[in-house]
């Protein structure tokens, strides 16, 4: 007989390796080891970029290292006044220059190490090294010799300074001072800001002698990383979750309710949406647009205005958009009740400015309502229109997304009726466009900033002459001449007068158009106590838990009558808050 | 045999050698970079930033860097936090380096956390595909022009047709919502396969009914066919061990291809039901300019189809013994 060909073999073998691979699948799904629903769990709407808060800048990085890592102090979940966290205590001198933290006695890493001054001054260091090369770093240089240890480096990227001419060090394990070059009144703010969050000294040290060549992946591997906050990483799969278990050596575990926190990575607002009604999660930020009216009338959905402005650029180097009576005219004829009724629908506030209400002691400037006679006077008067020269057809340029599609069309369209003005739309991907704005590519460009702290500056330095944020051209020698002073102003009155005269300048110039003021989309399972809408979107885990039946109830008598009830999405038996026993006092410094 | 496989192999390099160069310039020249953001950065800590990822470099360079298997940094690496002992890295040595946008992950890791994920969510959809399109082209087929038979090829038609995001949405109102059978998002237990595997599954069961009817159609006429029926054979170890040998050739030359298609087809499916494959990271690494995520997605699904059609090409001679595989 022959022997067989090897394509008889094959063939032979062919249904061998079928059944193997069915096999394969059957042990990959048992051995998949499943993890058990968590007590609590939040959809985060995007992996985030890293667990180091050293080089983090996003909203969704913060809603992770809040839960794993503690600064300074802890926001107030409701009024984010800064409460104690690892600094006990603190003192402010008298000319609002040196900051003295009485660091907490008894806070731990998870490690076993005692959290000290010197931990900070170790991430904070490596914070404003260059090597680390953190986006936020600037959040620092309020402090003596900040700025210069970041940006003044040599051939080799290190920093030409030493960290001894920068004005944060440990007086002793218990102290740490800070010293700042001018008095910045919102720096207290910053030290409950993550990025400002410490690392373990030890974990990183350790990770670089162990694995030379990667450390910097290494240390935050769940297996290895060591944290200060409520919670640790127990468990991470890219794109999906991250399970967090309540932290052993937190100072104040017993505060802590939840043992275990998933964080879920879901993009699709509409999937976490169906996993929120049916249980799976109870705590979105976020909701489909389509629905959003829908959902207002119910308890758990009660968007509040937050820090956060949208608002049109204007390049103001190309004519006609040079000219100020043009752009404001622009500003003039744009109708914002409008898109905040038919468009955004849920709870935003038609903006006359840029700095957003609310923010604790200031005045907010306006523009004054929409005045479709004005702008066509000032149109005429810059020599445009019926008796003038035909106004230059204009692009409204926007980044890929249906909801900035609809406003740019309801613009466009007021500015054909009341002005006469061809407004054509261009949409570019998400990176295309930002070049574009930062090239001063485009005529009118779509834009938006959220604060970073609750104080006025965080809008209005942004629009200083040459500054990176600013991408409109603009600039006023009297304007950053204010913002100047405000920063060297001790006196919060006085220098939040300055700031007001200096957006009085913005809003009388117009390099933006104000759209509208953002509110918060949150939707929140009934039972969470703990969770308060606040003017930054910022939400601590510490203080969350799930209320008791009777404390519900309470709740909901509290409720307007027109509130519509839904299911209480409810914590598995017995998992109810222990010793917290909010609301939160400020403490006396 | 060998000589098949040594002639695949070297235009696998070739393949290989030009994915590689043309989308990694081609990445380049696209707008905006992997660290342009709403908040632009301070010059000098842009500075920093692209010092640290060597953007600075000169775009062979990099590419070079990239390719290996010789490390050009001194430093070896800055953004991976290395020392300068490693000499070798790169695609050469099967490195591909750290993730751009999640810092925490180098792209191997992304990978191999995903794949499997992926994998196994297209060999549930496979798996289905091929158990009904088969199943239903041969009914079709055997019963030609009854009721049966338009029903199925309306089936047919309907699920090539639809796309699988609108069968995955009525999948899941009917069995999430209406009868909540299934969960509605998440991976972890099989009960997290079924509804993806089907949404995903479905347009290829559809298209493989149909190939494999047309295939049964053809062979049946056939004479070796009318002699196994009139040698006395019974009607099913006609189909089973002699139509369908040569009625399935259409569908097994169809695999290579749908096989891919359902690799690289699952982002959508993968979005609505949560699930964290390798689909999602197929167009989120070109949106965030993670530019080593795109390439290491990229050169390993141009390995995938490139393997997976050979691998169709060898079974397809195991099937038919009239192939030779140096005639392919």
């Amino acid at each position: 007989m022959q022997a067989p060909s090897i394509q008889d073999r094959l063939r032979s073998i062919l249904p061998f390796l079928l059944l193997g691979s069915v096999f394969a699948t059957a042990i990959v799904i048992a051995g998949s080891a499943r993890l058990e629903p968590a007590d609590f769990t939040f959809n985060n709407a995007t992996e985030v970029a890293t667990l180091d808060p050293a080089r983090v800048t996003g909203t969704p990085e913060g809603r992770v290292i809040r839960c794993l890592f503690e600064g300074l102090t802890v926001k107030h979940p409701e009024t984010l006044e800064p409460l104690p966290g690892m600094a006990e205590s603190w003192t402010i001198s008298n000319d609002g220059l040196v900051y003295t933290f009485n660091m907490r006695k008894g806070a731990q890493w998870s490690n076993g190490d005692p959290v000290t001054a010197q931990d900070f001054v170790f991430s904070w260091e490596r914070f404003l090294h260059p090597m680390t090369a953190a986006e936020y770093a600037y959040q620092l240089w309020y402090v003596v010799g900040a700025k210069d240890y970041t940006t003044e480096v040599d051939e080799d990227g290190n920093p030409v300074n030493d960290f001894s001419t920068v004005g944060i060090k440990a007086l002793s394990d218990h102290q740490l001072q800070v010293t700042l070059q001018n008095p910045t009144p919102f720096f207290m703010d910053l030290m409950g800001f993550y990025p400002l969050f410490p690392v373990n000294r030890r974990n990183i040290e350790e990770a670089q002698e162990r694995w030379p060549d990667d450390w910097e992946i290494k240390w935050l591997q769940p297996e290895n990383i060591v944290t200060n906050g409520p919670y640790n990483v127990e468990y991470r799969r890219v794109n999906d979750r991250i399970r967090f278990r309540k932290s052993a050596t937190y100072w104040d575990k017993d505060n802590v309710a939840f043992d275990t926190i998933d964080c879920l990575a879901i993009e699709a607002a509409g999937t976490a949406l169906n996993m929120y009604i049916t249980g799976e999660a109870h705590y979105l930020p976020n909701v489909p647009i389509n629905i959003v009216r829908d959902l207002l009338p119910r308890e758990d959905f009660n968007p509040a205005p937050f820090l956060g402005t949208y608002f049109y650029r204007v390049n103001t180097t190309k004519p006609p958009f040079n000219d100020k009576r043009v752009r404001r005219a622009l500003a003039l004829t744009i109708d914002r009740k409008a898109i905040c009724e038919k468009i955004t629908k849920a709870g935003q506030l038609p903006a006359t400015a840029l700095v957003p209400p609310g923010m604790p002691g200031y005045k907010t400037v306006s523009m004054g309502p929409p005045n479709v006679a004005e702008a066509k006077a000032l149109l005429a008067e810059a020599g445009y229109g019926p008796d003038g020269a035909p106004f230059p057809s204009l692009e409204i340029h926007y980044n890929t997304l249906e909801s900035h599609r609809d406003i740019a069309e309801v613009i466009a369209d007021s500015w054909r009726v009341n002005l006469g003005i061809d407004a054509k739309l261009l949409n570019q991907e998400w990176k295309v466009y930002l070049d574009t704005q930062s090239t001063l590519g485009y005529d009118v460009s779509r834009s938006a900033w959220i604060g970073d702290y609750a104080d006025p500056n965080t809008f209005l330095d942004m629009f200083v002459t040459g500054g990176e944020n600013n991408k409109t051209g603009w600039g006023n020698p009297e304007y950053d001449l204010l913002i100047a002073r405000a920063g060297t102003e001790f006196d919060p009155k006085v220098r939040l007068d300055i700031l007001r005269q200096a957006e009085q300048i913005l809003i009388d110039e117009m390099p933006i158009l104000p759209i509208y003021y953002y509110s918060t989309q949150n939707i929140v399972a009934p039972r969470l106590g703990g969770f308060y809408e606040n003017i930054q979107d910022e939400h601590f885990p510490k203080f969350w838990y799930w209320m008791d039946d009777e404390e519900l109830a309470k709740k909901r008598a509290g409720q307007n009558e027109a509130v519509v009830q839904v299911k209480d999405v409810g914590p598995p038996k017995g998992k109810y808050a222990p010793a917290f026993n909010g609301p939160l006092t400020s403490p006396s410094r | 045999m060998l000589q098949f496989i040594l002639r695949r192999l070297m235009w696998f390099a070739i393949t290989m050698f030009c994915v590689i160069t043309i989308s990694f310039f081609m990445m380049r020249m696209v707008k905006g970079g992997p660290f342009s953001n709403e908040r632009a950065l301070d010059p000098a800590i842009e500075r920093n930033i692209n010092a640290k990822y060597h953007l600075d470099w000169s775009l062979p360079r990099q590419y070079f860097q990239y390719v290996g298997p010789l490390n050009l940094d001194e430093h070896r690496t800055r953004l991976l936090g290395g020392d300068g002992t490693d000499v070798f890295g790169g695609v050469l040595t099967l490195e591909f380096g750290p993730s751009f946008k999640y810092k925490d992950y180098t792209v191997d890791q992304i990978i191999s956390q995903s794949l499997p994920i992926s994998a196994l969510l297209g060999l549930v959809a496979m798996m289905w595909a091929l158990a009904l399109g088969v199943s239903a082209g041969v009914m079709s087929a055997l019963r030609r022009g009854s009721g049966l038979d338009l029903t199925l090829r309306l089936a047919a038609t309907g699920g090539i047709a639809l796309p699988n995001f609108v069968i995955a949405s009525f999948l899941i109102i009917l069995f999430v919502f209406l009868v909540p059978i299934f969960p509605v998002a998440g991976w972890g237990s099989l009960k997290h396969m079924i509804l993806p595997g089907l949404a995903l599954g479905a347009p290829y069961a559809a298209y493989i009914a149909r190939l494999t009817r047309t295939g049964m159609l053809e062979v049946l006429s056939q004479d070796h066919i009318r002699t196994a029926h009139a040698k006395g054979l019974a009607p099913r170890t006609v189909i089973m061990r002699h139509a369908l040998k040569g009625g399935l050739l259409p569908v097994v030359s169809y695999l290579g291809p749908a096989t891919a298609g359902i690799l690289t087809g699952s982002l959508v499916i993968e979005k609505i039901f949560g699930i964290s494959g390798l689909g999602t990271h197929f167009i989120n690494s070109a949106l965030n300019r993670d530019y080593t995520l795109a390439m290491g997605v990229t050169i390993l699904f141009t390995f995938l189809v490139y393997t997976l059609n050979t691998v169709v090409d060898l079974a397809y001679t195991m099937l038919d013994p009239r192939i030779e595989l140096d005639s392919i």
